[in-house]
Protein backbone atom coordinates (compact mmCIF):
# COMPACT_ATOMS: atom_id res chain seq x y z
CA UNK A 1 0.00 0.00 0.00
CA UNK A 2 2.44 2.32 1.29
CA UNK A 3 5.27 1.52 -1.42
CA UNK A 4 2.75 1.57 -4.38
CA UNK A 5 1.97 5.35 -3.37
CA UNK A 6 5.29 6.34 -2.74
CA UNK A 7 6.23 4.61 -6.29
CA UNK A 8 3.25 7.15 -7.66
CA UNK A 9 4.20 10.00 -5.99
CA UNK A 10 7.87 9.28 -7.21
CA UNK A 11 6.52 8.72 -10.63
CA UNK A 12 4.22 12.18 -10.63
CA UNK A 13 7.28 13.90 -9.42
CA UNK A 14 9.00 12.85 -12.66
CA UNK A 15 6.39 13.49 -14.78
CA UNK A 16 6.06 17.04 -14.19
CA UNK A 17 9.99 17.70 -13.79
CA UNK A 18 10.95 15.47 -16.46
CA UNK A 19 10.31 17.63 -19.09
CA UNK A 20 11.91 21.00 -17.72
CA UNK A 21 15.10 18.59 -16.76
CA UNK A 22 15.40 17.49 -20.46
CA UNK A 23 14.94 21.33 -21.89
CA UNK A 24 17.77 22.40 -19.15
CA UNK A 25 19.86 20.00 -20.56
CA UNK A 26 19.69 20.82 -23.99
CA UNK A 27 20.04 24.26 -23.24
CA UNK A 28 23.17 23.43 -21.55
CA UNK A 29 24.44 21.34 -24.04
CA UNK A 30 23.74 23.32 -26.62
CA UNK A 31 24.97 26.71 -25.18
CA UNK A 32 28.15 25.32 -23.76
CA UNK A 33 30.87 26.63 -25.81
CA UNK A 34 28.68 29.48 -26.94
CA UNK A 35 31.32 32.40 -27.62
CA UNK A 36 27.71 34.73 -28.91
CA UNK A 37 27.58 37.56 -26.98
CA UNK A 38 24.24 37.34 -26.45
CA UNK A 39 23.58 33.93 -26.35
CA UNK A 40 26.15 33.08 -22.97
CA UNK A 41 26.58 29.49 -21.48
CA UNK A 42 23.71 28.58 -19.18
CA UNK A 43 26.32 27.42 -16.53
CA UNK A 44 27.71 31.45 -17.02
CA UNK A 45 23.73 32.36 -16.24
CA UNK A 46 23.32 30.28 -13.68
CA UNK A 47 26.59 31.93 -11.84
CA UNK A 48 25.22 34.90 -12.60
CA UNK A 49 21.88 33.72 -11.11
CA UNK A 50 23.50 33.32 -7.80
CA UNK A 51 25.45 36.62 -7.29
CA UNK A 52 22.36 38.96 -8.90
CA UNK A 53 19.14 37.28 -7.10
CA UNK A 54 20.34 38.09 -3.13
CA UNK A 55 18.21 37.83 -0.36
CA UNK A 56 18.65 42.14 -0.45
CA UNK A 57 17.75 42.49 -4.14
CA UNK A 58 14.69 39.53 -3.93
CA UNK A 59 13.34 41.74 -1.24
CA UNK A 60 13.47 44.73 -3.25
CA UNK A 61 12.59 43.75 -6.48
CA UNK A 62 10.90 40.68 -6.55
CA UNK A 63 8.71 41.37 -3.34
CA UNK A 64 7.13 44.43 -4.96
CA UNK A 65 6.24 42.69 -8.52
CA UNK A 66 4.78 39.85 -6.49
CA UNK A 67 2.67 42.46 -4.44
CA UNK A 68 1.35 44.16 -7.37
CA UNK A 69 0.94 40.32 -8.95
CA UNK A 70 -0.79 39.69 -6.04
CA UNK A 71 -3.16 42.67 -5.45
CA UNK A 72 -4.08 42.78 -9.12
CA UNK A 73 -4.99 39.15 -9.70
CA UNK A 74 -6.98 39.16 -6.63
CA UNK A 75 -8.77 42.11 -7.56
CA UNK A 76 -9.31 40.95 -11.07
CA UNK A 77 -10.72 37.49 -9.31
CA UNK A 78 -13.28 39.72 -7.07
CA UNK A 79 -14.40 41.63 -9.76
CA UNK A 80 -14.69 39.25 -12.98
CA UNK A 81 -16.20 37.10 -10.62
CA UNK A 82 -18.49 39.71 -9.10
CA UNK A 83 -19.81 41.19 -12.75
CA UNK A 84 -19.56 37.63 -14.33
CA UNK A 85 -22.32 36.44 -11.68
CA UNK A 86 -24.72 39.59 -12.02
CA UNK A 87 -24.49 39.06 -15.64
CA UNK A 88 -24.58 35.51 -15.79
CA UNK A 89 -27.77 35.62 -13.50
CA UNK A 90 -29.84 38.86 -15.84
CA UNK A 91 -30.77 38.09 -19.06
CA UNK A 92 -31.61 42.03 -19.10
CA UNK A 93 -28.21 42.78 -17.76
CA UNK A 94 -26.39 40.18 -20.34
CA UNK A 95 -28.29 41.04 -23.61
CA UNK A 96 -27.04 45.29 -22.70
CA UNK A 97 -23.47 43.77 -21.69
CA UNK A 98 -22.36 41.25 -24.02
CA UNK A 99 -20.96 43.43 -26.93
CA UNK A 100 -19.30 45.88 -24.99
CA UNK A 101 -17.45 42.90 -22.81
CA UNK A 102 -16.58 41.17 -26.00
CA UNK A 103 -14.98 44.59 -27.43
CA UNK A 104 -12.99 45.01 -24.41
CA UNK A 105 -11.88 41.70 -24.59
CA UNK A 106 -10.86 42.19 -28.01
CA UNK A 107 -8.22 44.87 -26.77
CA UNK A 108 -4.80 43.41 -26.34
CA UNK A 109 -4.03 44.25 -22.61
CA UNK A 110 -0.43 45.65 -22.93
CA UNK A 111 -2.11 48.36 -25.57
CA UNK A 112 -3.98 49.64 -22.61
CA UNK A 113 -0.66 50.53 -20.85
CA UNK A 114 0.42 54.00 -21.81
CA UNK A 115 -3.53 55.16 -21.61
CA UNK A 116 -3.64 54.02 -18.45
CA UNK A 117 -0.43 55.50 -17.26
CA UNK A 118 -2.27 58.72 -18.48
CA UNK A 119 -4.56 58.76 -15.80
CA UNK A 120 -3.02 56.36 -13.42
CA UNK A 121 0.43 58.04 -13.22
CA UNK A 122 3.36 55.61 -13.10
CA UNK A 123 2.78 54.37 -9.86
CA UNK A 124 1.92 50.93 -8.18
CA UNK A 125 -1.63 51.85 -8.66
CA UNK A 126 -1.24 51.92 -12.61
CA UNK A 127 0.88 48.73 -12.39
CA UNK A 128 -2.42 47.16 -10.44
CA UNK A 129 -5.09 48.75 -13.32
CA UNK A 130 -2.47 47.24 -16.12
CA UNK A 131 -3.18 43.79 -14.76
CA UNK A 132 -6.84 43.91 -13.34
CA UNK A 133 -7.88 45.34 -16.87
CA UNK A 134 -6.22 42.65 -18.38
CA UNK A 135 -6.22 39.54 -16.46
CA UNK A 136 -10.29 39.95 -15.61
CA UNK A 137 -11.64 39.27 -18.65
CA UNK A 138 -11.58 35.10 -19.15
CA UNK A 139 -12.63 35.11 -15.54
CA UNK A 140 -15.46 37.14 -16.10
CA UNK A 141 -16.41 35.71 -19.29
CA UNK A 142 -16.18 32.33 -18.38
CA UNK A 143 -17.87 32.76 -14.54
CA UNK A 144 -20.76 34.15 -17.04
CA UNK A 145 -20.32 31.44 -19.02
CA UNK A 146 -20.50 29.07 -15.93
CA UNK A 147 -23.63 30.50 -13.89
CA UNK A 148 -25.83 30.34 -17.41
CA UNK A 149 -24.69 26.90 -17.58
CA UNK A 150 -26.66 26.03 -13.55
CA UNK A 151 -28.91 22.98 -14.11
CA UNK A 152 -32.36 23.69 -14.10
CA UNK A 153 -33.92 20.55 -11.53
CA UNK A 154 -31.11 22.26 -9.26
CA UNK A 155 -32.24 25.54 -9.52
CA UNK A 156 -35.51 24.31 -8.77
CA UNK A 157 -34.61 21.53 -6.13
CA UNK A 158 -33.08 25.28 -4.30
CA UNK A 159 -36.43 26.77 -4.83
CA UNK A 160 -38.75 24.06 -3.61
CA UNK A 161 -36.73 24.04 -0.66
CA UNK A 162 -36.64 27.97 -0.10
CA UNK A 163 -32.97 28.54 -0.56
CA UNK A 164 -32.29 31.47 -2.00
CA UNK A 165 -30.74 34.73 -1.85
CA UNK A 166 -26.92 34.68 -0.49
CA UNK A 167 -27.69 30.66 0.83
CA UNK A 168 -28.23 30.41 -3.14
CA UNK A 169 -25.52 32.01 -4.25
CA UNK A 170 -23.19 30.61 -2.36
CA UNK A 171 -24.46 27.26 -2.38
CA UNK A 172 -25.36 26.84 -5.73
CA UNK A 173 -24.66 29.06 -8.24
CA UNK A 174 -20.90 29.93 -7.11
CA UNK A 175 -20.60 26.46 -6.65
CA UNK A 176 -21.52 25.08 -9.79
CA UNK A 177 -20.36 27.97 -11.78
CA UNK A 178 -16.81 27.14 -9.92
CA UNK A 179 -15.19 24.93 -11.99
CA UNK A 180 -15.50 27.66 -15.50
CA UNK A 181 -14.35 30.03 -12.49
CA UNK A 182 -11.49 28.16 -12.21
CA UNK A 183 -10.78 27.56 -15.76
CA UNK A 184 -10.80 31.41 -16.34
CA UNK A 185 -8.49 32.18 -13.24
CA UNK A 186 -5.87 29.66 -14.43
CA UNK A 187 -5.90 31.60 -17.83
CA UNK A 188 -5.92 34.64 -16.02
CA UNK A 189 -3.08 34.10 -13.96
CA UNK A 190 -0.23 33.83 -16.81
CA UNK A 191 -2.17 36.73 -18.32
CA UNK A 192 -0.93 38.57 -14.75
CA UNK A 193 2.70 37.44 -14.92
CA UNK A 194 2.83 38.97 -18.38
CA UNK A 195 1.03 42.10 -17.27
CA UNK A 196 3.43 42.70 -14.19
CA UNK A 197 6.33 42.31 -16.43
CA UNK A 198 4.93 44.59 -18.98
CA UNK A 199 3.81 47.53 -16.54
CA UNK A 200 7.21 47.59 -15.27
CA UNK A 201 9.16 48.09 -18.23
CA UNK A 202 7.14 50.84 -19.21
CA UNK A 203 7.66 52.97 -16.29
CA UNK A 204 9.33 51.65 -12.68
CA UNK A 205 11.71 51.94 -9.99
CA UNK A 206 12.16 48.92 -9.16
CA UNK A 207 10.36 45.05 -9.90
CA UNK A 208 11.90 42.02 -12.01
CA UNK A 209 10.51 43.73 -15.46
CA UNK A 210 12.66 46.76 -14.37
CA UNK A 211 15.39 45.21 -13.42
CA UNK A 212 15.41 42.76 -16.52
CA UNK A 213 15.00 45.82 -18.93
CA UNK A 214 18.05 47.59 -17.08
CA UNK A 215 20.69 44.53 -17.35
CA UNK A 216 19.36 44.42 -20.86
CA UNK A 217 19.98 48.23 -21.46
CA UNK A 218 23.38 47.95 -19.81
CA UNK A 219 24.29 45.22 -21.90
CA UNK A 220 24.40 42.82 -18.68
CA UNK A 221 23.05 39.84 -20.92
CA UNK A 222 24.24 36.77 -18.86
CA UNK A 223 22.48 39.27 -15.64
CA UNK A 224 19.24 39.64 -17.85
CA UNK A 225 19.06 35.99 -18.85
CA UNK A 226 19.13 35.11 -15.25
CA UNK A 227 16.33 37.06 -14.72
CA UNK A 228 14.21 35.44 -17.30
CA UNK A 229 15.06 31.84 -15.75
CA UNK A 230 13.77 33.38 -12.42
CA UNK A 231 10.62 34.87 -14.03
CA UNK A 232 10.17 31.36 -15.82
CA UNK A 233 10.67 29.62 -12.18
CA UNK A 234 8.13 32.26 -10.97
CA UNK A 235 5.77 31.17 -13.20
CA UNK A 236 6.43 27.80 -12.62
CA UNK A 237 6.00 27.96 -9.22
CA UNK A 238 2.65 30.27 -9.36
CA UNK A 239 1.08 26.87 -11.83
CA UNK A 240 2.42 24.66 -9.27
CA UNK A 241 0.40 26.53 -6.57
CA UNK A 242 -2.35 27.07 -8.32
CA UNK A 243 -3.20 23.84 -9.20
CA UNK A 244 -2.79 22.57 -5.46
CA UNK A 245 -5.44 24.86 -4.58
CA UNK A 246 -7.42 23.72 -7.77
CA UNK A 247 -7.12 19.74 -6.70
CA UNK A 248 -8.38 20.48 -3.51
CA UNK A 249 -11.21 22.95 -4.12
CA UNK A 250 -12.25 21.20 -7.61
CA UNK A 251 -11.67 17.74 -5.65
CA UNK A 252 -15.53 17.35 -5.80
CA UNK A 253 -15.66 17.54 -9.54
CA UNK A 254 -12.59 15.35 -10.80
CA UNK A 255 -14.51 12.76 -9.00
CA UNK A 256 -18.00 13.77 -10.88
CA UNK A 257 -16.04 13.20 -13.71
CA UNK A 258 -13.97 10.43 -13.18
CA UNK A 259 -17.16 8.74 -12.41
CA UNK A 260 -19.01 9.67 -15.58
CA UNK A 261 -16.42 8.43 -17.94
CA UNK A 262 -16.46 4.90 -15.86
CA UNK A 263 -19.75 3.84 -14.65
CA UNK B 1 -56.09 20.73 1.37
CA UNK B 2 -54.22 20.47 -2.36
CA UNK B 3 -56.55 21.71 -4.77
CA UNK B 4 -56.12 21.34 -8.40
CA UNK B 5 -59.05 23.38 -10.46
CA UNK B 6 -59.40 23.23 -14.14
CA UNK B 7 -55.71 23.75 -14.33
CA UNK B 8 -54.05 24.40 -17.58
CA UNK B 9 -50.66 24.50 -18.91
CA UNK B 10 -49.39 26.18 -22.09
CA UNK B 11 -46.19 25.90 -22.98
CA UNK B 12 -45.32 28.75 -25.60
CA UNK B 13 -42.37 28.37 -27.52
CA UNK B 14 -41.15 30.88 -30.53
CA UNK B 15 -43.06 28.80 -33.26
CA UNK B 16 -44.72 25.93 -31.48
CA UNK B 17 -47.56 26.15 -28.45
CA UNK B 18 -47.69 22.79 -26.30
CA UNK B 19 -50.98 22.35 -24.41
CA UNK B 20 -49.40 20.09 -21.84
CA UNK B 21 -52.15 20.54 -19.54
CA UNK B 22 -55.84 21.36 -20.81
CA UNK B 23 -57.88 20.95 -17.68
CA UNK B 24 -57.31 18.94 -14.43
CA UNK B 25 -59.62 18.94 -11.29
CA UNK B 26 -59.06 17.13 -8.34
CA UNK B 27 -58.37 17.05 -4.55
CA UNK B 28 -56.51 15.56 -2.27
CA UNK B 29 -56.81 15.34 1.67
CA UNK B 30 -55.21 15.91 4.24
CA UNK B 31 -52.68 12.53 4.99
CA UNK B 32 -53.82 11.11 1.65
CA UNK B 33 -51.49 8.68 -0.52
CA UNK B 34 -52.67 9.48 -4.14
CA UNK B 35 -51.11 8.21 -6.96
CA UNK B 36 -51.11 9.92 -10.38
CA UNK B 37 -50.63 7.39 -13.08
CA UNK B 38 -50.53 8.38 -17.30
CA UNK B 39 -48.80 7.63 -20.17
CA UNK B 40 -45.31 9.32 -21.09
CA UNK B 41 -45.46 12.98 -22.15
CA UNK B 42 -48.72 13.21 -20.77
CA UNK B 43 -47.78 15.93 -18.34
CA UNK B 44 -47.04 14.50 -14.83
CA UNK B 45 -44.28 16.69 -14.31
CA UNK B 46 -45.95 19.98 -15.76
CA UNK B 47 -48.43 19.01 -13.16
CA UNK B 48 -46.34 18.57 -10.75
CA UNK B 49 -44.48 21.51 -10.83
CA UNK B 50 -47.42 23.68 -10.96
CA UNK B 51 -48.77 22.04 -7.83
CA UNK B 52 -44.94 22.97 -6.50
CA UNK B 53 -45.20 26.56 -7.38
CA UNK B 54 -42.31 25.98 -9.81
CA UNK B 55 -44.19 26.89 -13.04
CA UNK B 56 -47.30 29.25 -13.06
CA UNK B 57 -50.51 27.73 -14.69
CA UNK B 58 -51.74 29.16 -17.63
CA UNK B 59 -55.71 28.89 -16.77
CA UNK B 60 -57.08 27.71 -13.58
CA UNK B 61 -55.27 27.28 -9.54
CA UNK B 62 -54.27 25.22 -7.27
CA UNK B 63 -55.05 25.85 -3.61
CA UNK B 64 -52.94 24.60 -0.59
CA UNK B 65 -55.25 25.14 2.54
CA UNK B 66 -57.16 27.80 0.79
CA UNK B 67 -54.50 29.73 -0.22
CA UNK B 68 -53.58 30.32 -3.87
CA UNK B 69 -50.06 28.85 -4.57
CA UNK B 70 -48.52 30.89 -6.45
CA UNK B 71 -44.40 30.38 -5.58
CA UNK B 72 -43.16 27.35 -3.60
CA UNK B 73 -44.96 27.19 -0.39
CA UNK B 74 -43.16 26.37 2.75
CA UNK B 75 -44.31 23.12 3.92
CA UNK B 76 -43.60 21.46 0.46
CA UNK B 77 -40.70 19.25 -0.18
CA UNK B 78 -40.30 17.68 -4.01
CA UNK B 79 -38.24 14.97 -4.95
CA UNK B 80 -37.63 15.37 -8.72
CA UNK B 81 -37.49 12.70 -11.51
CA UNK B 82 -33.70 13.54 -12.77
CA UNK B 83 -33.19 12.72 -9.00
CA UNK B 84 -29.16 12.13 -10.44
CA UNK B 85 -29.68 15.79 -11.33
CA UNK B 86 -31.48 17.54 -7.83
CA UNK B 87 -28.34 16.76 -5.91
CA UNK B 88 -25.42 18.94 -5.11
CA UNK B 89 -22.46 17.24 -6.70
CA UNK B 90 -20.06 19.13 -4.90
CA UNK B 91 -21.66 18.14 -0.84
CA UNK B 92 -21.66 15.05 0.71
CA UNK B 93 -24.56 13.22 1.63
CA UNK B 94 -24.73 14.84 5.09
CA UNK B 95 -24.25 17.83 3.74
CA UNK B 96 -26.92 17.51 0.87
CA UNK B 97 -29.49 16.14 3.10
CA UNK B 98 -28.75 19.26 5.80
CA UNK B 99 -29.08 22.43 3.89
CA UNK B 100 -32.58 22.83 3.35
CA UNK B 101 -32.64 22.49 7.28
CA UNK B 102 -30.06 25.29 8.01
CA UNK B 103 -32.82 27.97 6.91
CA UNK B 104 -35.28 26.55 9.63
CA UNK B 105 -32.63 27.44 12.38
CA UNK B 106 -33.86 24.17 14.52
CA UNK B 107 -30.82 24.07 16.56
CA UNK B 108 -27.68 22.10 16.09
CA UNK B 109 -28.88 19.27 18.18
CA UNK B 110 -32.22 18.88 16.59
CA UNK B 111 -30.43 18.84 13.05
CA UNK B 112 -28.47 16.16 13.22
CA UNK B 113 -31.17 14.38 14.84
CA UNK B 114 -33.38 14.48 11.56
CA UNK B 115 -30.41 14.25 9.32
CA UNK B 116 -29.12 10.89 11.03
CA UNK B 117 -32.91 9.64 11.50
CA UNK B 118 -33.90 10.39 8.05
CA UNK B 119 -30.63 8.28 6.61
CA UNK B 120 -31.11 5.73 8.62
CA UNK B 121 -34.67 5.03 7.60
CA UNK B 122 -33.92 4.88 3.92
CA UNK B 123 -30.86 2.77 4.76
CA UNK B 124 -27.89 5.27 3.92
CA UNK B 125 -26.67 5.23 7.52
CA UNK B 126 -22.93 4.75 6.75
CA UNK B 127 -23.11 6.66 3.48
CA UNK B 128 -23.07 10.15 5.31
CA UNK B 129 -19.66 11.40 3.96
CA UNK B 130 -20.18 10.43 0.73
CA UNK B 131 -20.60 12.31 -2.26
CA UNK B 132 -23.44 11.56 -4.70
CA UNK B 133 -21.28 10.12 -7.68
CA UNK B 134 -19.41 8.12 -5.69
CA UNK B 135 -23.75 5.83 -5.40
CA UNK B 136 -25.03 3.87 -7.20
CA UNK B 137 -28.30 5.15 -9.02
CA UNK B 138 -30.90 3.63 -6.18
CA UNK B 139 -28.71 5.51 -3.81
CA UNK B 140 -28.63 8.55 -5.11
CA UNK B 141 -32.43 8.64 -5.31
CA UNK B 142 -32.32 7.58 -1.90
CA UNK B 143 -30.29 10.66 -0.77
CA UNK B 144 -32.95 12.50 -2.59
CA UNK B 145 -36.04 10.80 -0.56
CA UNK B 146 -33.98 11.48 2.56
CA UNK B 147 -33.67 14.95 1.95
CA UNK B 148 -37.03 15.36 1.75
CA UNK B 149 -37.96 13.03 5.02
CA UNK B 150 -35.77 15.41 6.99
CA UNK B 151 -37.13 18.27 6.10
CA UNK B 152 -40.55 17.06 7.88
CA UNK B 153 -42.98 18.71 5.12
CA UNK B 154 -46.50 18.58 5.22
CA UNK B 155 -46.85 17.25 1.62
CA UNK B 156 -44.38 15.44 -0.03
CA UNK B 157 -44.41 15.65 -4.41
CA UNK B 158 -42.39 12.50 -5.76
CA UNK B 159 -41.84 12.19 -10.03
CA UNK B 160 -41.71 9.03 -11.16
CA UNK B 161 -38.72 8.49 -7.83
CA UNK B 162 -38.10 5.14 -8.82
CA UNK B 163 -37.75 4.86 -12.92
CA UNK B 164 -34.37 4.52 -12.94
CA UNK B 165 -33.70 1.58 -9.84
CA UNK B 166 -33.70 -2.22 -10.33
CA UNK B 167 -37.15 -4.15 -9.43
CA UNK B 168 -35.28 -5.40 -5.83
CA UNK B 169 -35.05 -1.98 -4.48
CA UNK B 170 -38.05 -0.70 -6.11
CA UNK B 171 -39.75 -2.57 -3.69
CA UNK B 172 -37.86 -1.61 -0.42
CA UNK B 173 -38.54 1.40 -1.81
CA UNK B 174 -42.39 1.41 -2.06
CA UNK B 175 -42.10 -0.04 1.19
CA UNK B 176 -40.60 2.77 2.43
CA UNK B 177 -42.54 5.39 1.46
CA UNK B 178 -45.61 3.76 2.97
CA UNK B 179 -43.65 3.21 6.56
CA UNK B 180 -42.82 6.91 6.01
CA UNK B 181 -46.07 7.73 4.88
CA UNK B 182 -47.63 5.94 8.27
CA UNK B 183 -44.72 7.55 10.55
CA UNK B 184 -45.11 11.10 9.05
CA UNK B 185 -48.54 11.66 8.53
CA UNK B 186 -47.57 13.74 5.17
CA UNK B 187 -49.63 14.11 2.39
CA UNK B 188 -47.67 12.28 -0.57
CA UNK B 189 -48.54 12.84 -4.04
CA UNK B 190 -46.68 10.27 -6.03
CA UNK B 191 -46.11 10.06 -9.85
CA UNK B 192 -45.63 6.98 -11.70
CA UNK B 193 -46.27 5.27 -15.00
CA UNK B 194 -45.64 1.53 -13.31
CA UNK B 195 -49.29 0.31 -13.20
CA UNK B 196 -48.75 -1.71 -10.68
CA UNK B 197 -46.94 0.61 -8.48
CA UNK B 198 -49.71 2.82 -8.59
CA UNK B 199 -52.12 0.45 -7.14
CA UNK B 200 -49.90 -0.91 -4.89
CA UNK B 201 -49.00 2.02 -2.90
CA UNK B 202 -51.49 4.63 -2.91
CA UNK B 203 -55.00 5.28 -1.32
CA UNK B 204 -56.16 6.53 -4.95
CA UNK B 205 -55.06 6.66 -8.29
CA UNK B 206 -55.67 9.21 -10.69
CA UNK B 207 -55.79 8.15 -14.08
CA UNK B 208 -54.73 11.24 -16.67
CA UNK B 209 -55.51 11.09 -20.63
CA UNK B 210 -52.51 11.63 -23.10
CA UNK B 211 -52.24 14.94 -24.23
CA UNK B 212 -53.84 17.60 -23.84
CA UNK B 213 -54.73 16.29 -20.91
CA UNK B 214 -57.91 15.89 -18.81
CA UNK B 215 -58.11 13.27 -15.35
CA UNK B 216 -59.41 10.18 -16.82
CA UNK B 217 -60.53 8.74 -13.98
CA UNK B 218 -60.41 9.09 -10.00
CA UNK B 219 -59.86 5.49 -8.23
CA UNK B 220 -60.56 4.64 -5.01
CA UNK B 221 -57.70 1.31 -3.95
CA UNK B 222 -59.71 -0.41 -1.70
CA UNK B 223 -57.07 -2.57 -0.66
CA UNK B 224 -56.42 -3.07 3.12
CA UNK B 225 -53.88 -0.75 4.95
CA UNK B 226 -51.53 -2.78 5.81
CA UNK B 227 -49.29 -3.99 2.73
CA UNK B 228 -46.84 -6.28 1.29
CA UNK B 229 -45.07 -7.23 -1.81
CA UNK B 230 -46.10 -10.82 -1.13
CA UNK B 231 -49.37 -11.07 -0.33
CA UNK B 232 -51.02 -7.27 -1.57
CA UNK B 233 -49.64 -8.02 -4.84
CA UNK B 234 -51.31 -12.00 -5.13
CA UNK B 235 -54.29 -10.90 -3.62
CA UNK B 236 -57.47 -11.18 -6.71
CA UNK B 237 -58.39 -7.33 -5.37
CA UNK B 238 -54.86 -6.56 -6.38
CA UNK B 239 -55.61 -8.03 -9.81
CA UNK B 240 -58.58 -6.65 -10.84
CA UNK B 241 -57.84 -3.23 -9.53
CA UNK B 242 -54.78 -3.95 -12.12
CA UNK B 243 -56.64 -5.03 -14.79
CA UNK B 244 -59.26 -2.14 -14.31
CA UNK B 245 -55.90 0.60 -14.41
CA UNK B 246 -54.38 -1.51 -17.04
CA UNK B 247 -57.43 -0.93 -19.66
CA UNK B 248 -57.98 2.55 -18.29
CA UNK B 249 -54.77 3.23 -19.38
CA UNK B 250 -55.02 1.55 -22.62
CA UNK B 251 -57.98 3.70 -23.40
CA UNK B 252 -56.11 6.77 -22.31
CA UNK B 253 -53.76 6.36 -24.97
CA UNK B 254 -56.63 6.97 -27.28
CA UNK B 255 -58.18 9.51 -25.28
CA UNK B 256 -57.68 13.35 -24.67
CA UNK B 257 -59.37 16.46 -24.13
CA UNK B 258 -59.93 16.94 -27.86
CA UNK B 259 -62.15 13.75 -27.60
CA UNK B 260 -65.69 14.34 -26.93
CA UNK B 261 -65.26 18.24 -28.37
CA UNK B 262 -65.54 18.50 -32.51
CA UNK B 263 -62.10 17.94 -34.16
CA UNK B 264 -59.89 20.48 -34.78
CA UNK B 265 -56.99 20.19 -37.50
CA UNK B 266 -54.83 21.16 -35.39
CA UNK B 267 -54.25 20.34 -31.85
CA UNK B 268 -51.85 22.81 -31.01
CA UNK B 269 -54.07 25.39 -31.94
CA UNK B 270 -56.07 26.77 -29.28
CA UNK B 271 -58.46 29.31 -30.31
CA UNK B 272 -61.62 28.03 -28.65
CA UNK B 273 -62.28 27.92 -25.01
CA UNK B 274 -64.50 24.54 -25.20
CA UNK B 275 -61.22 23.47 -22.79
CA UNK B 276 -63.37 24.86 -19.97
CA UNK B 277 -66.62 23.25 -20.78
CA UNK B 278 -64.43 20.37 -20.24
CA UNK B 279 -65.65 18.73 -16.65
CA UNK B 280 -63.66 16.01 -15.21
CA UNK B 281 -64.38 12.69 -16.79
CA UNK B 282 -65.31 9.68 -15.64
CA UNK B 283 -64.90 10.62 -12.62
CA UNK B 284 -66.02 7.26 -9.93
CA UNK B 285 -65.04 7.67 -6.28
N1 LIG C 1 -40.27 23.55 -20.83
C1 LIG C 1 -41.08 23.05 -21.77
N2 LIG C 1 -41.29 23.74 -22.91
C2 LIG C 1 -42.11 23.25 -23.88
N3 LIG C 1 -42.75 22.09 -23.81
C3 LIG C 1 -42.56 21.34 -22.71
C4 LIG C 1 -41.72 21.77 -21.64
N4 LIG C 1 -41.72 20.83 -20.67
C5 LIG C 1 -42.53 19.86 -21.12
N5 LIG C 1 -43.05 20.15 -22.34
C6 LIG C 1 -43.99 19.34 -23.11
O1 LIG C 1 -45.13 19.15 -22.32
C7 LIG C 1 -45.59 17.82 -22.43
C8 LIG C 1 -45.66 17.16 -21.08
O2 LIG C 1 -44.34 17.04 -20.53
P1 LIG C 1 -44.06 16.43 -19.12
O3 LIG C 1 -42.60 16.41 -18.90
O4 LIG C 1 -44.87 17.16 -18.12
O5 LIG C 1 -44.60 14.95 -19.29
P2 LIG C 1 -44.49 13.70 -18.30
O6 LIG C 1 -45.85 13.13 -18.19
O7 LIG C 1 -43.80 14.09 -17.07
O8 LIG C 1 -43.59 12.71 -19.16
P3 LIG C 1 -42.67 11.51 -18.61
O9 LIG C 1 -43.55 10.40 -18.24
O10 LIG C 1 -41.85 11.17 -19.82
O11 LIG C 1 -41.86 12.06 -17.49
C9 LIG C 1 -44.65 17.13 -23.41
O12 LIG C 1 -45.25 17.13 -24.69
C10 LIG C 1 -43.44 17.98 -23.41
O13 LIG C 1 -42.82 17.94 -24.66
MG1 LIG D 1 -42.06 13.50 -16.11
Amino acid sequence: MIRTTVLTAARRVLLVLGMPAVLFAVWWFATADSTDFYVPPLATILQKFGEVWTVERLLSDVVPSLIRLVAGYLLAVVVGVGLGLVVGMSRVVRDVLEPVLELFRAIPPPVLVPVIMLFAGIGDTMKVIVIVSGCMWPILLNTVEGVRAGDEVLSDTCRSYGITGVARLRHLVLRSASPQIVTGMRQALSIAIILMVISEMFAAINGLGFTIVQFQRSFAIPEMWSGVLLLGLLGFALSLLFRFAENRVLAWYHGLRRAQRNP
Amino acid sequence: MLDVRNLQKIYTGRNRNVEALRNLTFHIGAGELVCLVGPSGCGKTTLLKCMAGLLTPTGGEVTLDGHPVTGPPPGMAVVFQEYGRSLFAWMNVRDNVALPLRRKKLGKTREKELVDHALEVVGLADAHQAYPWQLSGGMQQRVAIARAVAFEPKVLLMDEPFAAVDAQTRAELEDLIRHLWRELGVTVLFVTHDIDEAVYLGQRTIILSTSPTVVQEDLTIDLPDERDQLHTRSSTRFAELRAHVYEQIQRAKHHNGDAEAPKDDDPDTLTDDRSHDLAVQNTES
